[in-house]
């Protein structure tokens, strides 16, 4: 047991506990700020792997982007701190049978994947192939990608401006 | 030679704890310093002359003296307040404030981490800042705090782009993301520093990264989550004693950040303005903090001139104005930059 080891069980603990935290969470707030744990706790994951790029865009996007519009979304909800969410059980075949077959195609890949455990390597710099990647070999999902985040921005900024209009008539 | 504590007692668990705490070192005197000339500044720019006998020569020991006052204040959490997390808050503002310094190069000799991301790293940390904030709003079940902390978060994420975006046009100019690396590509001469080259372009990217910084520090004229004329003091409103020190800890330690990021992106970093004149590894300590110290300078000279922005103008300012001056930059630079 090295310190490489020590800080992966560390981080997988972390990950693990925060992401229990957000499933069992009665407060959807709390929920949201637990995920903040297991974003993070991820990113140290790809840390470890020598992933550095996948790493700090995890940060990025996951933390200061989607977490925070999130936790705006819920305070600007009025009356979301109180609510509890609803933990009972509904449509409980259904839900058996997303599950199962969801947890049956993980332990599959679990048990049947070569795993391969080395030793800390050193980090090479990443983020050079991932842009020469996205810019030849992999440019045309990078552009429809990017498409449609456009067609999702134009989209927002029109039904939002329609209901400020109906505001504006009533 | 990045760091010359793994150059002297090797790579190993207490290397990296050294190496993790000597920022702190640097951020609690320079922040009492900073108070101090924060104090004395916006003394003299209103005709007063601020504290004078604390100490002795022009008050030098006010700032010491507010510690010890923070440090003996009785702690008191509201009873309506989340406990929970209005005791997290102000730990996570301080640990996203202080994320940051493991990517700043302090000297050739001295930095944190040397990874190639570096400043992709210090942009993504920041947001940890915002949720920090987000919390210490809603935890503290105060209406003026949560206000307080919305209009944080909206303006960081809308002054997020501006900056990110000229912070790009730097790395196009470089090369890389590694902080060392876009400072030893600025050495010599002063005129080779990136805030005159491609001139007046990366320049321009300067005022817009500046103006940008200001808004991420949360300081005048961008101080609308704190606005004490309207909010009493924003989403730290109920704090008292050492959580308040922390998050006034965290905006000395943002405003060192970002003003030491400016100096290495546009100002040569711990690069001598002379060539080889005071150049080295102790001078580069030097040059990177007293550079860095005259931007602290005009920051607090800006918060005690300008008038604060209101929201809809901020919003303004930052997708209407910055953004595209910022797209338009990023393009003429990537244009000068592959065609040279």
């Amino acid at each position: 047991m090295n310190w490489y080891d020590i800080a992966f069980y560390a981080f997988a603990i972390v990950t693990v506990v925060s992401a229990v935290g957000v499933v069992f969470s009665r407060n959807i707030l709390y929920a949201a700020f637990a995920l903040l744990f297991t974003f993070f706790g991820i990113a140290a994951l790809y840390v470890l792997l020598t992933a550095d790029f996948i790493a700090i865009t995890q940060i990025l996007l996951y933390v200061g982007g989607i977490l925070v519009l999130i936790i705006f979304g819920v305070m600007l909800t009025s009356r979301a701190f109180n609510v509890e969410v609803k933990r009972g059980l509904l449509k409980r075949i259904p839900a058996v049978l997303v599950v199962g077959a969801m947890a049956g195609t993980l332990i599959g890949v679990l048990t049947t994947t070569q795993w391969p455990s080395s030793n800390f390597s050193p980090y090479e710099d990443t983020a050079r192939p991932i842009g020469a990647l996205l810019m030849t070999q992999f440019v045309l999902p990078f552009e429809l990608a990017s498409v449609l985040l456009l067609v999702a921005l134009i989209g927002a900024v029109i039904i939002a401006r329609r209901e400020k209009e109906r505001g504006a008539q009533l | 030679m990045h760091n010359f504590i793994t150059y002297y007692l090797g790579t190993g668990f207490w290397t990296s704890l050294l190496s993790s705490i000597l920022p702190l070192i640097w951020i609690f005197p320079y922040a009492l310093v900073a108070m101090w000339i924060e104090l004395k500044v916006s003394a003299h720019m209103q005709d007063r002359l601020g504290p004078m006998r604390t100490g002795g020569w022009h008050g030098w020991a006010q700032p010491l003296a507010d510690v010890a006052k923070l440090m003996q204040k009785e702690d008191i959490i509201p009873v309506a307040a989340d406990k929970a997390l209005y005791v997290l808050a102000p730990v996570l503002v301080f640990i996203g404030s202080y994320a940051a310094y493991a990517a700043i190069p302090f000297s050739p000799a001295y930095i944190g981490a040397n990874i190639n991301l570096g400043i992709f790293y210090i942009i993504a940390v920041s947001a940890i800042v915002v949720l920090g904030i987000l919390m210490a709003g809603w935890a503290s079940n105060n209406k003026w705090s949560l206000l307080g902390a919305m209009r944080t978060a909206a303006q960081l994420v809308s002054y997020e782009i501006p900056s990110s975006l000229a912070v790009l046009a730097v790395i196009m100019v470089a090369g890389s993301m590694n902080l060392n690396d876009i400072c030893a590509a600025q050495s010599g001469w002063f005129w080779n520093w990136f805030a005159f080259g491609r001139f007046p372009f990366l320049f321009i990217t300067f005022v817009i990264y500046f103006i940008a910084s200001l808004a991420e520090t949360n300081r005048a004229p961008f101080d609308i989550p704190e606005a004490e004329s309207e909010l009493v003091a924003g989403y730290h409103t109920e704090y008292s004693g050492m959580r308040f020190a922390f998050f006034y800890l965290a905006e000395y330690a943002n405003m060192f950040t970002v003003s030491a990021v400016a100096t290495l992106l546009f100002f040569g970093g711990w690069n001598s303005p002379f060539g080889a004149f005071m150049s080295g590894p102790v001078w580069g300590l030097f040059w990177l903090l007293s550079k860095a110290m005259v931007l602290i300078f005009v920051q607090i000279w800006l918060r005690w001139t300008l008038p604060r922005f209101r929201v809809d103008q901020l919003m303004y300012l930052s997708w209407k104005v910055l953004t595209p001056f910022a797209l338009a930059n990023i393009f003429i630079v990537g244009l000068w930059t592959v065609l040279k």
